[in-house]
């Protein structure tokens, strides 16, 4: 990628950002924010980090973007819940942003160059893991204890979202995504999308391994395909307390805790793989993760349980 | 690379008690979460006595064995992988946590119990528990963690937990606070990772017992541990970033103030101690330490003022906390000295975090047994309550004790050791603070007292009426009573809070 276009591409990253914090509408901020997901992931591949660009996509720029419209279709055009900032608050909100940002750029100029990384020593050990994708063995090996403790983190954010439903709706079903029927369009995306859609997930769990990809990008295109179909009404949201979605919900740690308790009886310590078994350890949990992750990532979305129809 | 340690030979059994600390609560989470039919607050009552036997069990090793334990995860070293490691005061900290945390759970019991005819979870009991287990291991984390990034996923933990707790009512005014909490929080989440990266570009190395080996003065790592402290003071709601902190603690469920305000606050404050004393390069700037002890002075001038001029009970004690918060920021300028970690100062703010923790979550439960009986909480009509709820208000008396600093109480202790330590290095603005935040307390704890005391018109003659003594009675009692029990420890340097830092001590010139 050629240095003018990096430049272009800053240039823009800037401008969406300041797009997003003046539009006045709702729903404007949020495309805003969309595209500018989209436009950071183009950064990180420019700077050579796939694995984070192909993350930023499909988090930041696909499943939070979804999220926000959804809330900005819902909110429609109700009031603020609190008074406006004065024109006062904004300059000195303004003011302390810039001087943060100039100070943190002042400081990433002062970084030693070249930046020391332990990029050299994550891949010396590579091989006793059996994978060539150097961010799965550090997800997945070197610190997995913070994987683990992060998918927890996204079951806490869905708890906390079912949390907000009415008490007498516990366990229902999340509100249905239109009134009435959806448009045709939808209907024919959501028919023929989510075979494409299945395919690529697969395809990017599975080369996760050696290349840039992996669970989290696979699960979100999944959810992503699985909400579609919600959308178009082909099928319907799950129950939030059906045994079946809280089975998977809690599938992905448990095996996660299981494999890492094993570990200790086979005398290597919690969380050790043994070297001959470490691969296909590592892609079991992968998988039983991806099956947690989707129906955390899909049902986040669909919001807390707003009916009670079987 | 003196503290990397080879993976251990065998099985490292007093390590894996650290590991097991951090899992047993989200093993729990996972039940609940799996398993409907269970019922939470059955799982709860299955792990809360086994987490407090594994606290126990750490203090014990680390006790016998006068060093720090340490488990190095998966077999992979720091700097490429993490390590967990409990010395004195984390091990104090993690017993400190299952206390209050399996004080909570017990309280909890009777509000939080899911219909026995209900086929599965309930909304409110399912939210409380599941979102407890996940505090309690973010807490552990935070206690036995080593590593910089590790820390911000155990914050993370933490703050989705409580703030979810925040609203658990669902009404208008605590989501406005929860949100509110929600904000701060997320603010200094992106301040503690922004310095987090740049000690990454800096050093290469997250571990922390690598760090303080290597990290160098000058204006990088300044720069980050800046910004990680003034993004755990939002966390750890030091005045002037403490707005949050009262309608949000005031509004929560009394079992979940307790834990709110007894340790969650006090996870954020325990990493800044760690970042001071083991990242910084010694001796710091005393002006920066000066700095942060002015904010807790403030705090403590200004919060116990508010919480004199409250009207509603738990506000009161909400901004108590703030206040109470504010004495553990002058650690930053009663520590220097070649030994730090040996001196009075360490042992009073350490003693001052253990003995609040367990005074406020006393307070709390005992509020919340008041606003049960009651059916309100405003100060003004409390009449007639020391006869109708008298070990309620004698616990509320004597967890006000510690906050006022009165002896014997644990809060005693702990201020005249702060007291000592500003007076032996000539601060004598910090021994003021100390003394008036102490009479300040007692002008907002006796107010409930005497409110309470009196006796509505023509009740007096009347006996009273059968004394509620419930198990929770008991329970928040025996909180109190803790926290006057920390009040014999000897006035001097506790050697227990310098176990695993002694290395550190000598460390530094």
């Amino acid at each position: 990628m050629s240095e003018p276009f990096a430049l272009l591409l800053t240039v823009l990253v800037l401008l969406t950002a300041g797009w997003i914090v003046t539009v006045r509408e709702r729903r404007a901020a949020v495309l805003g924010f969309i595209a500018y997901g989209l436009l950071l992931a183009l950064v990180w591949i420019r700077l050579a980090a796939v694995d984070v660009a192909l993350t930023e996509a499909a988090i930041g720029g696909g499943a939070t973007g979804v999220l926000l419209l959804r809330v900005a279709a819902r909110l429609g055009d109700l009031r603020p819940m609190s008074a406006q900032p004065g024109r006062m608050l904004k300059w000195l909100a303004g003011l302390v942003c810039a001087g943060v940002s100039l100070a943190l750029m002042a400081l990433v100029l002062a970084l030693p160059d070249p930046a020391p990384s332990l990029a050299g020593a994550a891949m010396e050990p590579l091989a006793r893991t059996g994978l060539g994708n150097p961010v799965t063995a550090v997800l997945l090996a070197y610190r997995a204890l913070d994987t683990f403790l992060e998918i927890i983190v996204l079951l806490l954010a869905l708890i906390g979202v079912w949390s907000l439903g009415p008490d007498r709706f516990w366990g229902g079903r999340p509100a249905a995504w239109y009134e009435g029927t959806p448009s045709s369009a939808l209907t024919f995306l959501a028919r023929v999308l989510p075979p494409f859609g299945i395919v690529i997930a697969g395809y990017l769990f599975w080369i996760g391994a050696d290349e840039p990809g992996g669970k989290f990008q696979a699960s979100t295109l999944l959810a992503a395909m699985w909400l579609l179909t919600m959308m178009a009404g082909l099928v319907a949201a799950p129950r939030t307390g059906s045994p079946a979605l809280r089975g998977a919900l809690a599938f992905g740690p448990l095996v996660f805790l299981v494999v890492g308790l094993a570990g200790i009886g086979w005398g290597e310590g919690f969380l050790a793989y043994p070297d001959r078994f470490a691969k296909p350890l590592i892609l079991l949990i992968e998988a039983a993760l991806a099956v947690s992750i989707v129906a955390a990532l899909a049902l986040m979305v669909a919001g807390p349980a707003e009916r009670n129809t079987p | 690379m003196s503290h990397v340690l080879p993976p251990a030979e065998g099985i490292n059994l007093p390590g894996l008690l650290l590991v097991f600390a951090v899992l047993l609560p989200i093993l729990g989470l996972i039940a609940m979460l799996g398993l409907r039919a269970l019922h939470p607050e059955r799982v709860a009552r299955v792990v809360a006595p086994l987490g407090l036997l594994l606290a126990c069990a750490i203090l014990a090793e680390v006790w016998e064995g006068r060093s720090a334990i340490d488990y190095t995860l998966g077999g992979w070293a720091p700097p490429l992988g993490l390590k967990l490691r409990a010395d004195g005061v984390s091990a104090v900290m993690l017993v400190l946590a299952a206390l209050v945390i399996g004080a909570a759970a017990l309280f909890s019991q009777h509000q939080f119990r899911t219909p026995p005819d209900a086929p599965g979870d309930t909304r409110a009991p399912f939210a409380f528990w599941s979102m407890l287990m996940a505090m309690w291991s973010a807490l552990n984390l935070v206690f036995v963690g080593e590593d910089l990034f590790n820390f911000f996923v155990a914050l993370e933990l933490l703050t989705f937990s409580a703030v979810t707790l925040v609203c658990l009512d669902g009404r208008a005014t605590t989501l406005h606070a929860a949100l509110r909490y929600l904000l701060f929080a997320l603010l200094g989440s992106v301040l503690y990772l922004l310095g987090v990266g740049l000690i990454y570009g800096r050093y290469g190395v997250l571990d922390l017992a690598l760090l303080s080996e290597l990290a160098q003065p000058g204006p990088i790592t300044l720069a980050a541990v800046a910004m990680m402290t003034v993004g755990l003071m939002a966390k750890a709601s030091l005045f002037p970033l403490h707005l949050w902190l009262p309608p949000a603690h005031a509004g929560a469920p009394p079992a979940a103030s307790a834990v709110l305000s007894a340790l969650v606050v006090k996870a954020p404050f325990f990493l800044i101690l760690r970042l001071w004393f083991e990242l910084l390069p010694a001796p710091y700037s005393p002006l920066a330490g000066q700095l942060l002890a002015a904010l807790g002075a403030a705090a403590i001038l200004m919060c116990s003022v508010v919480a004199l001029g409250q009207s509603r009970l738990k506000l009161m004690i909400a901004y108590s906390t703030v206040a109470q918060i504010g004495y553990l920021f002058l650690v930053f300028t009663l520590t220097a000295g070649p030994a730090p970690f040996a001196g009075l100062g360490w042992t009073g703010g350490v003693l001052q975090l253990l003995s609040h923790a367990l005074a406020k979550a006393s307070m709390f439960l005992a509020a919340g047994l008041i606003a049960e009986d009651m059916g309100h909480d405003r100060i003004a009509d409390f009449s007639g309550l020391a006869r109708r709820q008298p070990l309620a208000i004698f616990a509320f008396g004597l967890a006000g004790l510690s906050l006022m600093g009165l002896p014997p109480s644990g809060g005693f202790v702990a201020k005249l050791m702060l007291l000592s330590a500003a007076a032996a290095s000539g601060q004598w603005w910090i021994a003021a603070v100390i003394l008036a935040g102490g009479v300040l307390a007692a002008g907002y704890v006796f107010r409930v007292i005497g409110a309470a005391m009196k006796d509505r018109d023509g009740e007096a003659a009347q006996p009273a009426a059968t004394l509620p003594a419930t198990g929770r009675h008991a329970l928040v009692l025996a909180l109190a009573l803790l926290a006057l029990a920390l009040g014999f420890v000897p006035l001097q340097p506790l050697a227990l809070f310098a176990i695993g830092r002694g290395e550190l001590a000598q460390g530094q010139p």
